[in-house]
């Protein structure tokens, strides 16, 4: 038998190392450190808001654990004052979601507005009743953009996002909608991640161990329409992205192969939302392609 | 301060991207810093002039030795030493991410970083021109070798310093941080600076001069934790993670002789050796099929052995 820290050879010629090592064929845990994590992303939030001038931010604060743990970290790098929660619930919405947003802003100690968002939606589908769920929620989605975006006007402020990695990778938001923001301090973040963070900043513990939900039909559960659990789907994320496994190291770390096929489609195939419209290339000189400039350019 | 001390300070500050004229007030702020400290020698940061993402900036912001803020850093260094981090445009229109070395008023030595990392985030050698050198130079700590970052990552760099007779290494850096491991407060990034600061200046018994930056440039952030390792290995001074600073410390020059009295490693270095081996590894080309092996295969040390036999 293998001592620890020895790595023993298995029949089938996979190395698998004892003892707190690890080796290609193994998915170790995803790493969550929530205190330099926190560090980071609170600096991150100062440095990038007050470089362009502004002191402020909004946020959509729907009373899920990505935006509450986005307002608790703005409120700490900005001053709670400088933090504007705006919910903005349709009638279908969770009474639920609203009582969870309301903690965090109690919690946080921030401004806040609520916005119904149900006549501007209902007036628009009146003209196109037979509009199914998928586009009802993405009109939702980007009618809470433009209102974060006016505010920001308003308040002087920029919006911050809320979307954690694993919902860009997947493509699992609407893009336009809840993908638009200045900045994001989550989007490096795994829902795992995310959820460890939460958990050490405060956001409260029925908002941390609540099922993940779009709240944009009444049921609707995040893992339910996914088919897969957050939990599974970012430890495979993180050994597929982050430890760049082969397809072949991801079978031999366990996870099925029709787990493996579907996530990787997803990921190939929302590949559009992650980046700017695409444009024709005519001249010498086309924007993001060979006119390259930060984005940070002259702040 | 006393023959056998030399006093150096690093100024870990947060360059604003792009903006020359803000930046040089920076420098500016650190030097009279450094002055009132009575340092003998000030560092700053890789590109502290100018900020590190700069992609097309590059030409809008590249210095000329005659250039005005060459004058300008030149004269501030009258009466204490100076390196600071620019793009440095050459005669014939070329830029360099170059470390400028100032005594006395007076531009003194150029390092041209050699490896310009274009992998991951990095992208240097399409905005930017290779440097073709390594040249130790006399400064107040002894003989000194300037590496730019990424420079240091290969150890050749600070073998071929060593044995010019590097004393001390000065490394500006805009080492940007990345990694998250659970249990410490530090990324990844910053731990294997840690390591390779420790192990070249015990390795080599040299002062190991490193000044990295801090703040965001588009969400990438870099993580500061400048440090002064002595040739013992033994950590002299250590700045905040995350955060500016000013560090600054007492360098005693006797270290370097007391650390190589102790393991003369230099001493037994055979670089004809090294160099017979480096020119055959140059002039063999591509390892022959048979020699090739993998990890896997049981035969790995009786190769080791056959091999070793030829020489």
């Amino acid at each position: 038998m293998s001592t620890p820290g020895s790595a023993e050879r298995t029949p089938a010629g996979v190395s698998v190392e004892q003892g707190g090592g690890v080796t290609p064929w193994t998915c170790p845990p995803i790493p969550t450190n929530p205190p330099l994590i926190r560090r980071i992303l609170t600096a991150f939030i100062a440095n990038e808001v007050r470089k362009v001038g502004v002191e402020r931010v909004v946020v959509g604060l729907s009373g899920g654990v990505d935006s509450a743990t986005s307002c608790l970290l703005a409120a700490e790098a900005l001053g709670p004052q400088n933090v504007l929660a705006i919910k903005m619930p349709y009638r279908t919405s969770s009474p639920e979601s609203l009582a969870h947003a309301d903690l965090v802003i109690a919690r946080a100690g921030i401004p806040s507005l609520e916005v119904d968002i149900t006549p501007q939606i209902d007036a628009y589908f009146a003209r196109f009743p037979d509009a199914d769920r998928v586009r009802r929620g993405n009109k939702m989605a980007r009618e809470r953009m433009t209102i974060l975006y006016d505010h920001s006007a308003r308040w002087h402020a920029l919006v911050l996002g809320t979307s954690n990695k694993t919902e860009l990778l997947l493509g699992y938001g609407t893009l336009h909608g809840d993908m638009a923001s200045a900045l994001n301090p989550l989007g490096d973040l795994y829902k795992t991640q995310v959820w460890a963070l939460a958990e050490h900043i405060g956001v409260p513990a029925e908002i941390v161990r609540k099922q993940p939900s779009a709240d944009l039909w009444a049921g609707q559960t995040d893992e339910a329409e996914l088919g897969f659990g957050y939990r599974d789907v970012d430890r495979l994320l993180y050994c597929m992205v982050d430890l760049r496994y082969s397809r072949a190291e991801l079978l031999a770390a366990g996870f099925p192969e029709s787990f493996v096929r579907r996530v990787s489609e997803m990921v190939r195939n929302s590949q559009f939302k992650r980046r700017l419209p695409i444009i024709a290339k005519v001249s010498q000189r086309t924007i993001d392609r060979d006119f390259r400039y930060a984005r940070d350019w002259g702040v | 301060m006393s023959d056998l001390f030399r006093r150096v300070a690093i100024v870990q500050l947060a360059p604003r991207l792009g903006d020359v004229e803000h930046n040089l007030k920076l420098i500016e702020q650190g030097v009279q810093r450094a002055r009132a400290e009575k340092a003998d020698l000030v560092v700053f940061p890789e590109l502290a002039l100018t900020g590190y993402f700069l992609k097309d900036m590059v030409s809008t912001v590249a210095i000329r030795k005659d250039g005005p803020e060459v004058a300008h850093l030149a004269a501030l260094s009258r009466g204490l030493e100076l390196i600071v981090g620019a793009v440095e445009e050459s005669e014939d229109f070329r830029f360099f991410n170059s470390a400028l070395y100032f005594r006395d008023g007076a531009l003194v030595h150029i390092h041209r970083k050699v490896y310009l990392p274009t992998y991951g985030l990095f992208d240097e050698a399409r905005y930017l021109a290779r440097g073709d050198r390594i040249r130790c130079f006399p400064s107040a700590l002894g003989r000194t070798a300037i590496l730019i970052c990424e420079d240091l990552w290969h150890p050749s760099t600070a073998y071929i310093a060593a044995l010019d007779g590097a004393v001390a290494i000065v490394c500006p850096s805009s080492s940007p941080l990345r990694g998250i491991s659970d249990g410490r407060d530090h990324d990844d990034n910053a731990a294997y600076w840690e390591l390779l600061n420790a192990v070249y200046a015990q390795t080599f018994g040299l002062f190991v001069v490193y000044a990295n930056r801090v703040g965001f440039e588009d969400g990438v952030g870099f993580w500061g934790g400048s440090e002064i390792v002595s040739p013992t290995g033994r950590r002299l001074a250590k700045a905040k993670y995350y955060e500016e600073d000013f560090l600054v410390a007492d360098l005693s020059l006797k270290e370097p002789r007391r650390q190589r009295v102790q393991a003369p490693l230099l001493r037994d270095e055979n670089l004809d050796l090294t160099i017979r081996e480096l020119q055959r590894i140059q002039q063999r080309g591509e390892i022959p099929e048979q020699e090739k092996h993998t990890a896997t295969e049981p035969e790995e040390e009786d190769q080791t052995h056959v091999d070793t036999g030829k020489r």
